[in-house]
């Protein structure tokens, strides 16, 4: 304690954090809008399994973390998304055994070129100070990229989302919005796999919107209100701590599920009444 | 030349046949009526027609400059998962998407043409609403505005009156005849109301797993395909 905020945001890591945190949570949570509603939740999970693996070998062969990761995430992103399209069921299967394979590779690799250093471990639990100049400006770019292709092909989204076959049969290339949604959502996973970590990640892309639909009803008013909620809970929790000394991916989610009771509550009421 | 073309086309799931070397052709501003027993395969078909399942044999030809974005279609049932939010104006309007190209946003154009939709199936009044706290009903008067917003030239609708009231139904048949005649759109409709399916439509495709019957209603009338389903 003894901190103001202004003492707070002086310090560069900080600074840091929050030009890294707030796009990216602004991505997940569009995004996260989708895939809940296409019932992709899994692949966020998986990805972020698979981010994992290729950080480890990116440690073990002395390269760039994110160079290494991005590619690999975004080839896996589409290899599971042709899994979990060819069969729902069985598609599942295949997810969590990709995912769990990509963590134990990572994991072996790791023990045997000389355990966990401490870049593995800030993504395996997230960590802000393990930001550098060169992630922060890489992010934004890759933030901003997302975004702008999120917010362009917005109405096609939705109507892939809500109807694949009536989008497919009437012209629409409902395969090619998947993939869109697959590749924004794998670059979103590893830039957000800093903060948050790897065990973390896909609840920040889950929970904003799972919130906002506990009270609102229409696609574009559950994408806002998810992006808004999405911002506030990771600029809150990275404030938060700093003060309490916690884990910050970990306080992120635990402010998420905090909003997510009041907005349960809230509906719950709202349909009573 | 025609504008939608089957020859020969065998439909399956998994090696089994649903049926089996259907042939027909329909032209620009036909009325087709796709009738058959629960289980025929007319809704299969239908995906057929649109590209959404491959013929297990045959080819289904688009003529006539048909383009796959000047489709409108109404699906029996929509995989629409029960939680999703989505106001009936977004649904709507998301009908207009497959004319627009790459353009991101919605032009008053097809706003306008959102609307009109509503008007016609009289559902402004929902236009608000969320889509999954609808009647059946209601829900599939707004598929049907959506459908006719995406459609330009070719609109397929699979049992579109199940779930509506009689009177809307009765209306609903009329809308529909108009937009194949003044808007001279041709329609592909698959229904079990074979009494308004003669009245309306110009041909009649009858579906069964060893014996399809297609021609024009006059041919309909006289074969002996229809006796079973007419009763005469
Ligand atoms: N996804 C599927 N997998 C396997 N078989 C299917 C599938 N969909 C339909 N069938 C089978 O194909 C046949 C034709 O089904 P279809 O839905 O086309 O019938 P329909 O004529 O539209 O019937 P209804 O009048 O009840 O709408 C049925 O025997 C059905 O069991
Ligand atoms: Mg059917």
């Amino acid at each position: 304690m003894g901190y103001s905020i202004s003492e707070i945001l002086s310090y560069t890591f900080m600074q840091r954090a929050i030009i890294v945190g707030v796009p990216v949570a602004l991505c997940a949570a569009l995004l996260g809008v989708s895939l809940i509603l296409k019932r992709y939740s899994m692949i966020g999970d998986g990805l972020s399994h698979v981010g994992f693996g290729a950080l480890a070998l990116a440690a073990a062969m002395n390269l760039a973390p994110l160079k290494v990761a991005i590619p690999i995430v975004v080839l896996s992103s589409f290899l599971l998304l042709r899994i979990s399209d060819s069969s729902k069921i069985r598609g599942d299967g295949a997810v969590a055994i990709l995912s769990s394979s990509a963590l134990a590779v990572g994991i072996v690799v790791t023990s045997v070129t000389g355990g966990l250093n401490t870049d593995l471990y800030s993504y395996l639990f997230g960590s802000i100070l393990a930001l550098k100049q060169d992630d922060v400006v890489l992010s934004l770019v890759l933030c901003a990229v997302v975004l702008f292709i999120y917010i362009f092909f917005y109405n096609k989204i939705f109507s892939v989302t809500f109807d694949e076959n009536f989008s497919q049969a009437t012209g629409i290339r409902a395969k090619n919005y998947n993939m869109i949604i697959a590749l924004l959502t794998s670059l979103t996973v590893v830039l957000g796999m800093q903060i948050m970590g790897t065990l973390l990640i896909s609840s920040l892309i889950i929970f904003p919107g799972l919130t906002a639909m506990r009270v609102f009803k229409s696609y574009k008013s559950v994408v806002i209100s998810a992006a808004i909620q999405s911002v506030f809970c990771v600029v809150s929790g990275l404030i938060i701590s700093f003060y309490a000394e916690t884990a910050t991916g970990a306080t992120v989610v635990c402010i998420n599920l905090v909003c997510f009771v009041i907005f349960w509550l809230f509906g719950f009421i709202k349909e009573r009444n | 030349m025609a504008v939608l073309k089957c020859e020969n086309v065998t439909m399956s799931y998994e090696g089994v046949s649903v049926f089996e070397n259907l042939n027909f052709e329909i032209n620009s501003g036909d009325y087709l009526c796709i009738v058959g027993e629960n289980g025929s395969g007319k809704s299969t078909l239908m995906k057929g027609l649109l590209g959404l399942r491959r013929p297990a044999r045959g080819r289904i030809i688009y003529g006539d400059g048909l383009m796959q974005n000047q489709i409108g279609y109404l699906p029996q049932q929509s995989a629409v998962q029960r939680d999703f939010p989505a106001s009936v104006y977004e649904v709507v309007l998301s009908g207009t998407l497959n004319s627009r190209g790459m353009r991101p946003f919605y032009s008053k154009k097809e706003k306008q043409l959102a609307n009109r939709n509503m008007e016609r199936l009289s559902i402004t009044h929902l236009k608000k609403r969320c889509y999954r706290e609808l009647s059946g009903g209601q829900q599939q008067r707004v598929l049907l505005a959506r459908a006719l917003c995406a459609t330009k030239s070719l609109l397929l609708l699979d049992e579109p009156v199940t779930g509506l009231d009689p009177v809307v139904s009765g209306e609903l048949y009329a809308l529909i005849s108009d937009i194949n005649k003044s808007d001279n759109i041709t329609v592909i409709m698959v229904s079990h109301d074979i009494t308004e399916s003669v009245k309306n439509a110009s041909h009649i495709l009858h579906i069964e797993s060893k014996r399809c019957f297609f021609g024009s209603i006059q041919e309909y009338l006289t074969s002996s395909v229809s006796n079973v389903f007419i009763g005469e």
